[in-house]
């Protein structure tokens, strides 16, 4: 049986997170392809139904990754999206899908290690949980009405 | 205007009047509310029947109040803002007038959240001030709410609460002289563990001449143990209890502190007594009935005068 | 604004179950305004419904509306293309929109979506707070502009009552006691004076307790 591979959406601002995973990248860090990186101008940009979406379309696990408590470029666009992401989970647990499968990290821009560490983590994480359960359905239905 | 109510003539007749207070069951006894009464006949002038107190659902005081009629004792009426509409207030005052209840107490009623029923929606058709008119008007002037003529209006001795401990302290002898002004005739307290705060409130009572205009009677509860003072310290919204009070008791043995209670209440009502202005006392001893014979014995308030 | 909060998810999924098409219906006035069932909140809560209902293997297609108000006829209107096209309408409007859309298309199976709480202000972003109960007599003019028929647990127009504990309602310390904010206000526009004006028994037949009102302008009526 092939291993599950899980697909990850990754938010990351572009003060620290992005930059972060930049660095990841030039320090020759690797972290796994499973984690796919959406640049956001801050996390808290990153709106509850871009989270929800995300979900909904098939992603296994969701990331929304800012700056630092106190450090945000925005002033508290982190703050913000912490707020938003504990929300979800609210919802997400109220129809029965695992809260866990979103999570709402933070880093510097000079933290290339813990993002990968935080990459690497997260996606065994998901891995374990298992596939997304709305997923399954997903795949039943016909290729045209999939959104990549 | 007289009544017959017995508690008027006493305090109109310039003597101490004494009130005790008795909670009805939480169930179809009859008996029970006897058994109390009885404890209390001979100490008190007339005895206070709570209605559905904290919100918890009991005999009604109207009922209670009739079985202490049967056994020739005289109840105060308590009646709620909380329960009944306007309809229902006056149907039960000339109902209780017509088995010789001539007295009653008009208040708000604690909130339906501190019962055993929530989820009851509140009726708040009028407020205490809004009975106490109500009351006088059908009373004075034969009267219905509405306006419509009462055959046999009911001589209701009308009385209220008075709390000179709640907040805001600046505002509490205002309500009272708006009580005074709708026509309360006589005033019960929450009862009194600081002194000094009451005789702050009774220099602003004298000051409006309210001592004058209504009888003033200071409401005393003896403590049955320290458990029971630390729940009326921390739990009972309005109550001041200072804590110099919990450590007295805290400090009594398990087994005397019942009776250094008693010995606090008996200071108390001794201390309230000489405060100009008050016109009674209104013992509170809840589910200790047996308790008041020997506090008012102790105070000097016994016999009871015959009027 | 007229105040709601989204129903439990477990129940409005009950009340749709059978369905395959759902008109998923918001209202961009009072409800959009106390954020619960706005543009935004018909759109997470297709998701959220797309979510559950997949996962449990079940297909449901969901069109997103909101019009600008569902308390009058001409929006609702214009549900009319669609509403032929659907099992089910869920409204997430208070409950008189949520009725207007009853009234318009009788043959259709119409649910609420939120649980219409109160008339009230946004207190500060995020919370929102009881202000008004209709009574249908405003007695603001009375108590310094801040209403006890709204705002105090027994609705006294004598307050405050003796359970008034550091500003705070008997009932729980999260309620301000409204008759210390009347008294305050009271004594910021300097007229204490007025506190001791017995303020009568209300006449409560103005109030939903004489039946359910209607207002009729004689002049705009057709």
């Amino acid at each position: 049986m092939e291993k599950f591979e899980p697909v990850i959406v990754a938010f990351c601002c572009h003060y620290c997170a992005y930059t972060a995973a930049d660095m990841a990248g030039t320090m020759r860090l690797s972290y796994p392809t499973n984690v796919k990186i959406v640049r956001v101008p801050c996390s808290g940009k990153v709106d509850t139904i871009h989270m929800m979406k995300a979900l909904e379309k098939g992603a296994d696990g969701v990331m929304v990754a800012g700056c630092l408590d106190g450090d945000c470029h925005f002033k508290n666009g982190n703050t913000k999206a912490a707020k938003r992401v504990a929300f979800v989970q609210k919802l997400l647990e109220e129809i029965g899908i695992e809260p866990e499968r979103l999570t709402m990290v933070t880093m510097s821009a000079g933290m290339g290690t813990r993002f990968a560490q935080i990459a690497n983590e997260f996606t065994e994480e998901i891995r374990n949980l298992g596939p997304n359960p709305v997923g399954a359905a997903l795949k039943a239905q016909p290729a045209a009405d999939k959104v990549a | 205007m007289t009544t017959e109510s017995v508690l008027e003539k006493v305090m109109k007749a310039g003597h101490v009047g004494v009130t005790g207070e008795c909670g009805p069951p939480r169930g179809c006894m009859p008996d029970k509310v006897k058994e109390k009464a009885e404890l209390l006949r001979g100490y008190v002038d007339a005895v206070n029947i709570t209605d559905n107190q904290t919100a918890m659902v009991r005999m009604s005081s109207f009922a209670a109040s009739m079985i202490l009629r049967q056994v020739e004792m005289h109840p105060v009426l308590q009646m709620v803002c909380r329960d009944r509409n306007r309809l229902a207030m006056q149907a039960d005052i000339i109902g209780a007038y017509s088995h010789g209840i001539n007295t009653m107490l008009c208040l708000s009623g604690d909130h339906m959240q501190f019962g055993d029923h929530p989820m009851a929606s509140g009726v708040f058709d009028l407020d205490s001030v809004q009975l106490i008119q109500m009351v006088r008007k059908m009373r004075d002037e034969g009267k219905f709410h509405g306006g419509a003529d009462i055959k046999e209006a009911p001589k209701m001795f009308v009385g209220a609460a008075a709390n000179p401990f709640a907040d805001p302290f600046e505002l509490r002898v205002a309500r009272l002289a708006k009580k005074v002004k709708a026509g309360a005739e006589f005033i019960q307290t929450q009862c009194i563990f600081n002194i000094d705060k009451f005789e702050k409130w009774m220099e602003g009572v004298r000051e409006r001449g309210l001592h004058k205009e209504t009888f003033i009677m200071a409401g005393i509860t003896p403590m049955k143990s320290v458990g029971a003072a630390r729940y009326m310290r921390n739990k009972v919204p309005g109550m001041d209890v200072p804590a110099e009070l919990v450590d007295r008791m805290a400090k009594t043995p398990k087994e005397k502190q019942a009776q250094e209670g008693i010995d606090i209440c008996v200071e108390t009502i001794k201390r309230v007594l000489d405060i100009e202005g008050v016109s009674g006392v209104h013992i509170m001893a809840i589910e200790w009935e047996s308790a008041v014979p020997e506090i008012v014995e102790r105070s000097g308030l016994y016999p009871r005068p015959e009027v | 604004m007229i105040t709601a909060e989204r129903k439990p998810l477990a129940e409005i999924i009950d009340s749709i179950d059978d369905c395959r098409r759902v008109l998923l219906v918001g209202c961009n006035e009072c409800v959009t305004v106390c954020s619960a069932g706005g543009r935004k909140e018909v759109a997470m809560l297709a998701s959220a419904l797309q979510m559950d209902f997949m996962k449990r293997g079940k297909t449901l297609e969901i069109r997103e509306m909101t019009l600008e108000r569902q308390c009058d006829p001409e929006y609702v209107e214009q549900l009319a293309p669609f509403i032929g096209q659907v099992d089910a309408v869920l409204s997430m409007a208070c409950g008189c929109g949520v009725q207007e859309v009853v009234r318009r298309f009788r043959d259709k199976r119409i649910y609420p979506a939120v649980n219409t709480k109160f008339m009230g202000a946004t207190e500060r972003p995020g919370v929102w707070a009881e202000r008004c109960h209709g009574c249908g007599n405003c007695l603001l003019g009375l108590t310094g502009g801040i209403c006890p028929i709204a705002r105090c647990s027994k609705r006294l127009l004598n307050g405050p009552c003796g359970g008034s504990s550091g500003g705070k309602c008997e009932v729980s310390d999260e309620i301000d006691c409204v008759w210390q904010l009347i008294w305050d206000r009271m004594k910021e526009l300097g007229i204490e004076d007025r506190y001791e004006e017995i303020i009568e028994a209300k006449d409560w037949s103005t109030e939903r307790g004489g039946g359910p009102r209607k207002i009729v302008r004689e002049d705009l009526a057709q």
